[in-house]
């Protein structure tokens, strides 16, 4: 629910990438980690929103890389989102690896 | 430039937009908690910010923007992957808010009332990622009338 509704802002929404930013809202987080809490507590969710620090770097580059490609290559939005999903991983676990482990 | 709300553009989306988005929204919650449980809280954390639903809306967005300019007899594959291009601009600066969202729910969970802590950080996601928006919007107009002023 929480992700259509941030979904639904960002389709009235004008300019787009105004409305872009609701991309990146943490929806999928608040759902997540209210579930988290109930279950297992304040503790284990902010052991996960630490990590959600380095995930949140991988999709700033992984929307970064989406935008090049889509804007200035003109390469399907289909294509760039789903193959540019190991580019997140690396960014991600990279970071984590590095510095947060 | 400035923001305004166009509620046609929900008469635009269709049911099996919002489906989409539901069932890639509640898909990564599940996948999200199973990973936590089996590698441990550091790696689950890192898919609570996934691009679990951004390539569903990126092909919506695409395919929306390319049918509206079919109507009136234009090809519109182009127009509909810039379209979606700025929409991932906006995805990127709303990511740096995220990263400060994740970091005050991290420093402020343990010791305070979760919803206050979670609605919270939401409202200061959302001041950032403006922030940020606002700032590249007026850098970029600048930069347009200095390269006007110079031709």
């Amino acid at each position: 629910m929480v992700v259509c509704a941030f979904a639904a802002i960002s389709d009235v929404l004008k300019p787009k990438s105004f409305a872009g930013l609701f991309g990146a809202a943490p929806s999928v987080a608040l759902a997540t980690l209210y579930l988290t809490i109930s279950s297992q507590g304040k503790i284990y969710a902010a052991t996960e929103t630490r990590s959600m620090i380095a995930g949140a770097a991988g999709f700033f580059v992984y929307t970064f890389c989406a935008t090049w490609l889509l804007t200035k290559r003109s390469v399907s939005s289909l294509l760039v989102t789903i193959s540019l999903i190991p580019v997140w991983l690396a960014v991600s676990f990279g970071l984590w690896f590095l510095l947060l482990r | 430039m400035n923001v305004s709300v166009n509620f046609s553009g929900l008469r635009l989306a269709k049911w099996y937009q919002f489906a989409l988005r539901f069932f890639f929204g509640g898909s990564i919650c599940v996948l999200a908690g199973m990973i936590a449980e089996k590698y441990g809280p550091g790696v689950g954390g890192l898919f609570l910010a996934f691009p679990a639903i951004f390539p569903a809306s990126a092909t919506l967005l695409e395919n929306q923007q390319k049918e509206k300019k079919e109507k009136v007899g234009l090809h519109g594959t182009i127009r509909g992957r810039k379209v979606a291009g700025v929409d991932a601009a906006g995805a990127a600066m709303g990511s740096i808010g995220l990263m400060v969202f994740a970091a005050i729910v991290w420093q402020l969970l343990p010791g305070r009332a979760p919803w206050r802590v979670l609605l919270s950080a939401t409202v200061i996601w959302f001041a950032v990622s403006v922030a940020i928006w606002r700032t590249r919007s007026l850098l970029v107009h600048r930069l347009k009338r200095k390269t006007q002023r110079a031709l």
